[in-house]
C-alpha cells in the first residue's frame, strides 16, 4: 500500500529523463527567430607598403543585405594620437566586416595606444601596436570581433609596414593585403602588380627556365594609381563596394588623407 | 470519507508513474526579447538646411494585426533632439523611460552648473532651453544609444529596435544618425528604417543625395518630401497607418505633431493591380 502513494521514481516505472520531457512553449524547431549577433556590412580595404611610405585604402559604402545604409562611412582610422582629432597619429587601422565590432575594436585599440603614450611618454611603435591588436582579437576568441583588420605605419627603420589579421588574431607582416568583400577580387591583382607574380622576362627560356621579372619597390605615385585601379575594378564586380575611396598615405612627415569618388551604383 | 486525491480521480502512481513536476519548470536561462512581438514599422528622416525632419506612423502591430493605432514613436529629448523608434514597442518604452531618466539627470546637472557650483565664477546668461551649456546634444545621445545597444547585443539580450536620432552636433550642424539592435551605427543625409529603407530612401535621396544637397533644402521642401514618403509607405507597406507623427528639429527647438493625417490619397492605381483577390483575369 505504501508503494501506491510513493513519490519515489525508482519504484514506479519509467520516468522522463530531462531531455525527453516536453518543453513548455513552442514545439521543437518552431522557434521563429533567434538573435544573430553578427551581420556583414560589406566594403573592402587594401594596404600596400612602400620603401618609405605605406598606403591604406578603403571604400566608404556601408551595406546591409541589398540596401546601402550609408554612402560615407569611413573604414580607416588614425590610431594613438594625443587627442581625439588624431593630428599627431602615426598608425592607421582599417576594419571591414561587421561595422559595430569594427568600431568597438578601433576604440579599444585607440584607448590602449593612448594609455601607452601617457604611461611611457612616447608613441607606440607599429610592431608593438600590431602585437597588441593580435592580443585584443584573440582575447575575444570565443565571441570574436567579426572584423578583418589591417594595420599600417612605418617601422623602426622608416620602411612601410603592413600587418594583416584574421578575426581571431592571427597576423603577419606583409608587403600588401586586401581585405573584406572584394578581397578575393583585389588580392590576385595585387600579387601580380605589387609582387610581380607570374611576370617573366620575355624569351628568357622555356618552362622552369623562365626568368622572373625582378622585384622592385613601387613609387608612391604608382601605388596610388594601383589602389584606384584596384577599387575601380572591385566596384564593377562587387555590389557591396562603391561610393567613395578613402586613402591614407603614411610618411615620416605624417598622414595624408585623400578622398576620391567611386561609382555610386 | 477518503480524503486522499487518489481516491478522487488522481492518476495512481503505481499505474501511471509519479507526476513529473519538471513539466512545470522551465529550466532554461532567463531570456528577454529574443524576437519582437508588438512592432512599429518604418521611421524616416531627412536633413535640411537648418535642421532635420523625421516621421513615423502611429501604429503598433501585433504580427499582421493593427493592434494599437495611437502609439507615439517619435520622442523628444531635452527639447533639442528627437529619437524615432522602429521595431519592438516594449523595448521602445524601456528605452524611453531610460532616456527620460537621463534627461532628468542632465537637467539637474545643468542646473548645478548654472548655479555657479563647480568653479564657474562668471554668471551665465540663461541661453535657449537645453541648448549648449555642455548638455547632451544629438551626437552625444546617439553615441550613448550606440554603446547601450552594442552592450546589450554583447550580452545576447538585445533591444529589438532600429533607432534614428535627429538634432545637432557639437559644431551646431544638423545631425542625423541611426543605430540598430546590433549596435551598428551610421549617418547619412537621409535615413529610413525597415520598409522605409527600400521605399522611402530612394525618394529622399533624389532630394538629398549628399550633405551639400541637404544643406540647400528648405524646411517646407523637406516636410513635403517626408509627407510624400509617408504616403508611399502607406500605399505599399501592409503594416502601416495613415496617421503619423511628424517632428521638425531646428535650432529653436523641437516641433512634434502627433496627429498628422495623410491627405489626398489616390487609390486609383489599385484597380489596375491584377493577380490578387477575386478577379479571374
Amino acid at each position: 500500500m505504501a508503494a501506491m502513494f510513493s513519490q519515489n521514481p525508482l519504484m514506479n516505472g519509467p520516468n522522463y529523463s530531462v531531455n525527453d520531457a516536453p518543453r513548455i512553449g513552442a514545439p521543437e524547431g518552431a522557434r521563429e527567430h533567434r538573435f544573430d549577433p553578427y551581420t556583414d556590412n560589406g566594403g573592402s580595404t587594401l594596404a600596400i607598403a612602400g620603401a618609405d611610405f605605406a598606403i591604406m585604402a578603403g571604400d566608404t559604402r556601408l551595406t546591409s543585405g541589398y540596401s546601402i545604409n550609408s554612402r560615407f562611412h569611413p573604414k580607416l582610422f588614425k590610431i594613438g594620437g594625443t587627442t581625439a582629432d588624431q593630428k599627431d597619429a602615426t598608425i592607421v587601422l582599417s576594419v571591414v566586416g561587421f561595422a559595430a565590432d569594427g568600431e568597438a575594436l578601433k576604440e579599444r585599440l585607440d584607448a590602449i595606444c593612448k594609455m601607452y603614450r601617457y604611461r611611457h611618454g612616447k608613441p607606440m611603435s607599429v610592431k608593438a601596436c600590431a602585437q597588441r591588436l593580435s592580443t585584443i582579437l584573440y582575447g575575444k576568441r570565443f565571441f570574436p570581433y567579426y572584423a578583418y583588420a589591417i594595420l599600417a605605419g612605418l617601422d623602426e627603420e622608416g620602411k612601410g609596414a603592413v600587418y594583416s589579421y584574421d578575426p581571431v588574431g592571427s597576423y603577419e607582416r606583409e608587403q600588401c593585403r586586401a581585405g573584406g568583400a572584394a578581397a578575393s577580387l583585389i588580392m590576385p591583382f595585387l600579387d601580380n602588380q605589387v609582387n610581380f607574380k607570374n611576370q617573366y622576362i620575355p624569351n628568357s627560356g622555356e618552362g622552369h627556365a623562365l626568368v622572373e621579372r625582378e622585384r622592385r619597390p613601387l613609387t608612391r605615385r604608382e601605388v596610388e594609381i594601383l589602389v584606384k585601379d584596384a577599387f575601380d575594378g572591385a566596384v564593377e564586380r562587387h555590389i557591396e563596394v562603391g561610393d567613395g575611396l578613402q586613402m591614407m598615405i603614411i610618411t615620416k612627415s605624417g598622414i595624408e588623407e585623400v578622398l576620391l569618388p567611386l561609382k555610386k551604383d | 470519507m477518503d480524503h486522499r486525491p487518489q481516491a478522487w480521480g488522481r492518476p495512481r502512481d503505481d499505474v501511471y508513474g509519479p507526476y513529473d513536476a519538471s513539466y512545470l519548470h522551465n529550466n532554461q536561462p532567463k531570456t528577454a526579447t529574443q524576437s519582437p512581438i508588438v512592432t512599429g514599422t518604418s521611421v524616416i528622416a531627412i536633413k535640411f538646411k537648418d535642421g532635420v525632419v523625421m516621421a513615423a506612423d502611429n501604429l503598433a502591430s501585433y504580427g499582421s494585426l493593427a493592434r494599437f493605432t495611437d502609439v507615439k514613436r517619435l520622442r523628444p529629448f531635452l527639447s533639442t533632439s528627437v529619437v524615432g523608434f522602429g521595431g519592438d514597442v516594449s523595448d521602445m518604452q524601456f528605452l524611453d523611460r531610460h532616456l527620460n531618466e537621463l534627461a532628468i539627470d542632465e537637467a539637474y546637472e545643468a542646473e548645478g552648473c548654472s548655479a555657479g557650483g563647480l568653479g564657474s565664477s562668471a554668471q551665465e546668461p540663461d541661453a535657449s532651453p537645453g541648448a549648449s551649456k555642455g548638455q547632451l546634444n544629438a551626437a552625444n545621445l546617439h553615441k550613448y544609444l550606440t554603446k547601450l545597444m552594442y552592450r546589450r547585443r554583447n550580452s545576447f539580450d538585445p533591444l529589438w529596435n532600429q533607432i534614428l536620432v535627429a538634432g545637432f552636433d557639437s559644431a551646431s550642424a544638423p545631425f542625423l544618425a541611426s543605430v540598430d539592435l546590433r549596435g551598428t551605427a551610421f549617418t547619412s543625409p537621409s535615413l529610413a528604417t525597415g520598409y522605409g529603407a527600400m521605399l522611402a530612401q530612394p525618394i529622399m535621396r533624389k532630394y538629398a543625395a549628399t550633405e551639400e544637397d541637404a544643406a540647400k533644402l528648405t524646411r517646407d521642401d523637406a516636410v513635403r518630401v517626408v509627407r510624400e514618403c509617408m504616403k508611399v509607405l502607406f500605399y505599399r507597406d501592409a503594416r502601416s497607418l495613415d496617421r503619423f507623427s511628424l517632428a521638425v528639429v531646428t535650432r529653436d527647438g523641437v516641433d512634434i505633431s502627433e496627429d498628422e493625417v495623410l491627405e489626398q490619397q489616390s487609390w486609383a492605381f489599385a484597380e489596375r493591380i491584377r493577380g490578387y483577390g477575386t478577379q479571374t483575369v
